[in-house]
């Protein structure tokens, strides 16, 4: 082949090419068999505890996940294609897109839902950017019982873009929705909150959502799918976008990602969504098929006036949610949240008989709720993981004023056994 | 083919789940309690594997077909590495565990593969630390791009605030630049594709926070003046920022922290052989000189004396949260598992190979395609359509009957800059009789392309739809059912 090129060896060929610099002396780990290296990655995997009895959520959630979907996920027609740009090429991919654009607007009550972005923290800093454009406003307000990484991401993405965040500190395990609507002011593009929220608990936005409008503002709800089988859909209180994090449909917990950022929106702002779109038509023979479509939002195009920056989407991801919800079905994706509703209420209450256990607020909640320790949570939190629990995630670590307050989660997976024997292993270390 | 929603039959599902051990009460209140339910779908576990397999068959992808795909590096995707991401001890780990007190002694094996999957790549881009947080490529362009804003105003330097881009860039580069605050101004590319020396001295000033160099670049061509241009910016007061979409071009050759960038992102999913998942997850880690360490991203993983990992938030002048955790991990996993199979030889290898497939593309099409520049390229080449456009046939077109011979068409209309832009990149990973086949089905659309145009441009004939009604989509838009 190096012939063809005219050249005899490789150093001609990088000189040709313009490259002339030396060789690099590389130090890296020399090159292993495949055997070697699955042999050392599978004794890195052992040195990770998972046999915990896990109770902690924060967005973050250990659910049941049907072997289908990583059997669909693991065909490689799907893993080993890229982008759909030659849709004839990628019917698969685009169908599946289109697919799982439909069962979240189901899902949501929401019309318009994008092909997916990279997370939920991502999301929902999309969602506020999509805010200031169709507002041409520049400040946002943000309840503090929104994810406080979330909040932390936004910050971070505001950083240079000279955007005024205004936060409305929670109450409890409530969201402030009086201080929230005072903090709206002619500047205000959006309202940013979480439902449910941070600490688990439901809340109605309805009236919340109208008052909002009548300000001029928009409305951003930030969700947990898994949720929305047995609640009042956000697409219901009239939420202009609808964001989520969407690892708790069928994605697993994978120490961090990848996962899966949920958009959708009302019909009116469909095209200043960022991201990718897929969209039905008909090809030359009037056959139904499937494209990217609404382009003229993107990078590709418009370059640095673009909606956003984002290139790809997490395809793979959506495809899992897709296949997530289709096992799962109509009926199963109620029981599971009807599961993890009552163990939740369930584990509350055996935690409660707990002396010097106290209750946050009496508020209702989905799967997650806060209990008051009488001692730090994370030094409990510590105590408890040499148990082999992990019995929540202690809410000093985002709210130093709460030092003593934990936040647990729980789903379809802990049985009333788990439950059980982490209340006694709870008292044991009080 | 029909929706899964339309082979739906009410009562049926595809699943199983535990029986209720506790009451099945809840405290959800009336009031809040979904009325109507999601019309999911209502389907067995069969009617679902059916659905998805079928659907899975009605597209190409790197185990099926040769894809060629410019700029996305469409290169083998081990299988090993998907068993890896997996194993039970790590796709079952909660990324909060090594945030808990004594949790992070429960997750040395996972804190250990993104800590040593940095060291690999710091030792390769000749930088001093990475973060392996960013979630994309762009998403990586972004966080660069950032800590390049957040050197020069923790320097006090405000007035830096235009981000210099070359016209053959990623589209994603201005976008990126524009999300992290900057204006940015366009650097004309030169008759030989490289950048243009004296526009970009005439752009470069006390505004100038730095430049966004593709390297190789979008055009598949290696700039010779790259040491020049970093030190043009340099000595302008900017910083350079490498995309390192095309690394696969120069993995194990040159390491662009020796040759004067700042900063640098990779793609895992195109370099590092992890799958591009029909669009992802992907993965853009970020690489930086010692000037930017300070300003990357919470948290960063670091290895104690006594051998252990660390997670470290503590860091004053960070830019904060760019991602949730730690990054794609999954994705980041399959890419460590890529480096130890590689080792320091795999990786000469690779960029050799990479660099002589697509020169020996360019050579045996030369005679039938219009080159973009006539030069010796790296990893991909790219050639004009513009001999066939004459006769109607189009980039387009080349493209759908490359599907019809049995090939994923190469990337098409980019770099903008070459009409008619046609960019193969073949990889590494494919065996010369592949490449073969792939130059004898385009010399074939060139022929027919002068002895019957109208062949080509009702393309493709063999696909489960023909040409979709792309103006029909946007005009009347169809997003769910």
């Amino acid at each position: 082949m190096l012939e063809v090129t005219g050249c005899s060896n490789f150093d001609e060929l990088w000189r040709k090419a313009g490259l002339n610099f030396p060789h690099p002396a590389l130090t890296v780990p020399e090159g292993k068999s495949e055997f070697e290296v699955s042999s050392k990655l599978e004794r890195l995997a052992g040195k990770n505890h998972t046999h915990l009895v896990n109770f902690v959520g924060l967005g973050y959630y250990d659910h049941i996940i049907p072997a289908a979907v990583g059997e669909i996920c693991g065909r490689s027609e799907f893993y080993t294609a890229y982008t759909p740009y030659q849709p004839e090429a990628s019917q698969g991919t685009l169908q599946a897109i289109y697919e799982y654009q439909s069962a979240i607007s189901r899902l949501t009550a929401m019309p318009v839902v994008n092909a997916s972005l990279y997370d939920g923290g991502t999301a929902l800093f999309e969602a506020m950017m999509m805010a200031v454009r169709i507002t041409r406003k520049r400040r946002a307000v943000i309840s503090g019982a929104v994810s406080p990484i979330f909040r932390k991401m936004i910050q971070c993405y505001s950083g240079n873009l000279d955007i005024e965040l205004v936060e409305i500190p929670a109450v409890g395990v409530i969201s402030a929705q009086d201080k929230l609507l005072e903090a709206i002011d002619d500047a205000t593009a959006c309202v940013i909150i979480q439902y449910p929220n941070v600490f688990g608990t439901l809340e109605d936005w309805s009236n919340f959502v109208e008052e909002v409008h009548k300000k001029k503002a928009l409305a951003i709800c930030s969700t947990y799918p898994l949720a929305l089988p047995v609640i009042t859909p956000p697409g219901e209180m009239g939420f202009d976008i609808v964001t989520a994090e969407g690892q708790s449909l069928g994605i697993p917990l994978s120490f961090g990602g990848p996962y899966l950022g949920v958009m959708a929106v009302q019909e009116k702002h469909m095209r200043r969504m960022p991201g990718r779109i897929c969209g039905r038509t008909l090809d030359k023979n009037n056959k139904e098929s499937y494209v990217l479509t609404l382009q003229a939002r993107e990078q590709h195009i418009r370059r640095e006036n673009a909606m956003s920056n984002i290139c790809s989407n997490e395809n793979l991801c959506a495809l899992s949610a897709l296949v997530y919800m289709s096992c799962m079905g109509k009926q199963g994706m109620i029981d599971v949240a009807q599961l993890c509703a009552a163990k939740a209420v369930f584990a509350r209450n055996e935690l409660l008989k707990i002396d010097g256990v106290e209750a946050v607020g009496e508020e209702p909640f989905f799967n997650e709720f806060v209990i008051q320790l009488p001692e730090d949570a994370a030094e409990i939190t510590g105590r408890l993981i040499d148990k082999g629990f992990a019995p929540g995630f202690p809410l000093g670590r985002y709210y130093p004023e709460r030092s003593n307050q934990l936040l647990i989660a729980v789903t379809e997976k802990r049985t009333r056994e788990d439950i059980k024997s982490l209340a006694n292993a709870l008292e044991a270390v009080l | 083919m029909k929706l899964i929603f339309d082979i739906s039959k009410p009562g049926r599902r595809g699943s199983t789940i535990p029986a209720a051990d506790v009451p099945l009460t809840s405290n959800i209140p009336e009031n809040l309690k979904r009325k109507a339910p999601a019309e999911l779908p209502e389907v067995s576990e069969l009617d679902a594997i059916r659905h998805f397999t079928l659907l899975s068959r009605m597209n190409m992808g790197v185990d099926t077909h040769f894809y060629p795909l410019g700029s996305c590096t469409m290169k083998y995707n081990p299988k090993m590495h998907e068993r890896v991401a997996t194993l039970p001890g790590f796709a079952n780990l909660h990324p909060l565990l090594p945030q808990l007190r004594h949790g992070a002694a429960l997750t040395q094996g996972a804190l250990a593969v993104i800590y040593e999957a940095e060291m690999i790549l710091n030792e390769l881009l000749g930088f001093a630390r990475s973060t392996m947080q960013p979630l994309a490529g762009s998403h990586g362009e972004l966080s660069g791009v950032m800590l390049i804003a957040a050197y020069h105003k923790d320097r006090n330097d405000l007035q830096r605030k235009t981000m210099l881009i070359p016209d053959a860039a990623h589209g994603t580069n201005p976008a990126s630049a524009a999300v992290a605050g900057f204006s940015t101004k366009v650097v004309a590319t030169d008759t030989n594709g490289n950048v243009d020396i004296n526009d970009l001295k005439k752009q470069l000033g006390p505004d100038t926070a730095g430049l966004m160099l593709t390297c190789p670049n979008t055009l598949g061509l290696f700039d010779p003046n790259v040491s020049e241009i970093c030190r043009l910016v340099h000595d302008a007061g900017g910083l350079m920022y490498c995309d390192g979409a095309n690394f696969n071009a120069i993995i194990g050759r040159l390491r662009p922290g020796d040759i004067g960038f700042d900063v640098m992102h990779v793609n895992l999913h195109k370099t590092f052989a992890t799958p591009h998942g029909g669009g992802g997850p992907g993965s853009g880690p970020v690489g930086v000189a010692e000037c930017l360490v300070p300003y990357l991203p919470v948290s960063i993983i670091e290895k104690r004396p006594d051998g252990s990992y660390a997670l470290e938030y503590e860091r004053q002048k960070s830019i904060g949260y760019i991602a949730p955790f730690y990054g794609n991990f999954g994705v980041i996993l399959k890419a460590y598992a890529y480096m130890l199979s590689m080792g320091a030889e795999g990786f000469r290898r690779v960029s050799e190979n990479a660099v002589l497939n697509a020169n020996y593309i360019r050579a045996k099409l030369a005679p039938y395609y219009a080159q973009a520049y006539d030069r010796t390229c790296m990893h991909e080449c790219v050639f004009s359509a513009s001999k066939q456009a004459a006769n109607g046939v189009h980039a387009l077109d080349i493209a759908k009957a490359l599907i019809d011979r049995g090939f994923h068409p190469p990337t098409i209309y980019f770099p903008m800059i070459v009409p008619e832009a046609l960019m193969i990149e073949p990889t590494e990973t494919e065996s010369i009789e592949t490449i073969d086949e792939f130059i004898d089905a385009m010399i074939d659309i060139a022929k027919a392309a002068e002895a019957d145009p109208d062949s080509l441009t009702s393309c493709p004939l063999t696909t489960p739809v023909s040409r979709p009604d792309e103006a029909r989509a946007a005009r009347s838009p169809d997003l769910s059912a």
